[in-house]
């Protein structure tokens, strides 16, 4: 050990290399978001061009041969729609939505959560009362209300991701905030000149973000399974945008006569999505769990 | 202790009555009822007297006010698709949705807490790896596709159980019951695994975190010290010391397995609540909509209320208001 002092940042990410399940697990998520990301180029189809399907090639199974003269390798769906192309357009669907999701609701949750912490009093009463009534409230239950009440569409869905997941983001942020406010070096910066604002920003908020990195990489996996549920009861995304759970749901009413594929390829890469930032995330929540730092 | 259960009794009641506000006039904001209510071709003299049969014509505030009498009197209002009362509509689904979750949540704790205990107490162990392993499957999974599997292995591909519905029902205390039939049982066990396999994960992860801690505290130490078998240690002790926060999560869990059954029965075909709210939704039924997350409110504030009871019984210190 060297005296110089070891950033917190770089001593998490040297403790995370020790866990070779984590690590594997940060490597598929980021060779999935690289799938999704260059998905126009990697996919063997557009499957947004619908003058490129054919019906003949409808619910094909793996590894026919369709009339683009190409193997469908996870098989076609219903529109005669390449399923690996399909899948890797959804995956960027639903990444970008649970991204989004997650980064509104970081940002409003944690003004919330840190300023409660930060101005103490009845502002902080009443804010976290209702931070508290929601968390008791399913998420699913609130999301599913608020798609009815807002419509279909994009903006639409991430509204109600947000506005059911916030509440987390607000609990962590005022945790770590008020546990940062009550020791002795925030009092003696706000004995001197400096302005709230800079106390906030400089010294608060740095030593929140651990934890809401924790919560963050948890509520994205969660915005997408959220997401892909919604999607699935016919209340999630338009048609024309097929995000993972849209293609699952297009498969159900084919998987009674055994025609699988259209529903399971899907269902495995939200899976493989989700299994994979939930590792990670729980991975950094033990390293950062200071009650099993011993 | 009484005045606790009282303070705790006063907080519920401005808790749901804050919930109806917010859910009145949440649900109040959704698309327009007269859409559904009537028919395009209906004559003006239709179009009012309907408005005013069903007091849309009144203002928000009057119209909350008029459902909070009746709801006082017990009556939450027609649906507009069904035409019944919905407290009747709901009252005739919720047996069917009560067995399933109370089943799943029953099953997700006897099989979970267990299984928690013991990777808690092995926690390097094969098998505590590979349990945790499953329960971050069953924690990740999306709960509809997990069903969808279960359904194309099953009912499918093996054809053991059937895919949906409730099966034979026998009527007990004037109500009609799958749990006790054997083909019940056989409709009931897939969506009763499907809906237990989160609940399942999330007992795992908190039985596990409370018995890792436990077995360093003094209490483990000194009970080791004293001779007692292990098998004693956590049947006893341990089990003891961690009951609270899953206590706490059988309760809440109870209730947002409530809201979780929406995907389940919707999957299964089982005839619940939840596939009547997912209906409501999509055809604007207001009435039921109001009254299902009403009750649902109130439903989270009585097990909230009952948690808090199990809680002051589970821990001495809790108590101590009763001591003064």
């Amino acid at each position: 050990m060297t005296d110089k002092a070891v950033s917190p940042w770089r001593n998490l990410w040297v403790r995370f290399r020790e866990d070779r399940i984590a690590l594997a697990a940060l490597v598929v998520v980021g060779i999935i978001l690289l799938l999704a990301l260059f998905a126009p180029f990697i996919a063997p189809q557009d499957p947004y061009d619908l003058s490129g399907l054919s019906l003949r090639d409808a619910r094909r199974p793996p590894g026919w041969v369709g009339s683009g003269g190409y193997v469908h390798w996870l098989g076609t769906d219903a529109q005669g729609r390449d399923l690996l192309s399909a899948i890797l357009y959804g995956l960027g669907v639903s990444i970008q939505i649970g991204i989004f999701a997650g980064a509104v609701g970081l940002v409003i949750g944690t003004t919330i959560g840190i300023l409660a912490a930060y101005h103490r009093g009845w502002f902080e009463t009443v804010l976290m009362r209702i931070i508290d009534l929601q968390l008791s409230f399913p998420p699913i239950l609130l999301a599913l209300v608020l798609v009815a009440a807002l419509g279909q569409g994009k903006a639409q869905l991430i509204a109600a991701l947000v506005a059911a997941q916030y509440a987390y983001f607000a609990r962590t942020a005022f945790g770590a905030a008020s546990a940062e406010r009550s020791k002795d070096y925030i009092e003696a910066a706000r004995a001197t000149p400096l302005s709230n604002t800079r106390i906030v920003f400089r010294h608060i908020l740095p030593n929140a973000m651990p934890a809401l990195i924790v919560v963050a990489t948890v509520q994205v996996a969660y915005a997408i399974a959220l997401e892909s549920t919604l999607s699935f009861l016919g209340l999630g995304l338009p048609v024309t945008e097929p995000s993972l759970g849209m293609l699952i749901s297009n498969g159900v009413k084919y998987m009674m006569s055994g025609r699988y594929w259209i529903s399971v390829y899907p269902g495995i890469a939200l899976i493989i999505l989700i299994v994979a930032i939930n590792l990670v995330g729980d991975h950094v929540r033990d390293i950062l769990n200071p009650r099993l730092n011993r | 202790m009484s005045s606790f259960l009282l303070k705790r009794l006063l907080q519920g009641v401005v808790i749901m009555a804050a919930m109806s506000v917010i859910v009145f006039a949440g649900v109040y904001a959704i698309g327009n009822p007269l859409d559904v209510l009537i028919p395009p071709e209906a004559t003006q003299d239709v179009r009012e007297r309907t408005i005013a049969r069903f007091g849309l014509d009144k203002s928000l505030v009057e119209q909350y006010f008029l459902f909070i009498s009746n709801l006082l009197k017990g009556d939450l209002g027609l649906s507009y698709i069904y035409n019944e009362p919905v407290l009747s509509l709901i009252g005739n689904r919720l047996p069917a949705t009560l067995e399933l979750v109370l089943t799943a949540v029953l099953g997700a704790t006897l099989i979970g807490v267990p299984l928690g205990i013991y990777a808690g107490y092995k926690p390097h162990g094969f098998a505590a790896r590979a349990i945790m392993a499953i329960s971050i499957l069953g924690f990740s999974v999306p709960t509809f596709w997990v069903g969808l599997i279960l359904i194309l292995t099953f009912a499918v591909s093996l054809g053991w159980l059937p895919s949906g519905g409730r099966g034979e029902t026998v009527e007990f205390l004037g109500i009609e019951w799958s749990v006790l039939t054997l083909n019940g049982w056989s409709h009931l066990v897939l969506p009763a695994i499907n809906l237990a396999l989160f609940k399942l994960a999330i007992m795992v992860r908190l039985a596990r975190a409370g018995t890792r801690e436990v077995m360093l505290s003094d209490t483990v130490k000194f009970a080791r010290a004293a001779g007692l078998s292990e098998m004693t240690i956590l049947s006893r002790h341990v089990l003891k010391l961690i009951s609270i926060p899953i206590v706490t999560v059988f309760g809440l869990e109870l209730a947002s397995t409530l809201a979780f059954a929406v995907v389940t029965e919707t999957i299964f075909s089982w005839p619940g609540v939840g596939k009547l709210i997912i209906d409501s939704i999509k055809n604007l039924d207001r009435p039921v909509m109001v009254a299902y997350l009403i009750l649902t409110a109130g439903l989270f504030v009585t097990i909230n209320l009952c948690v808090d009871i199990a809680y002051a019984l589970l821990d001495p210190r809790l108590r101590r208001g009763r001591a003064e």
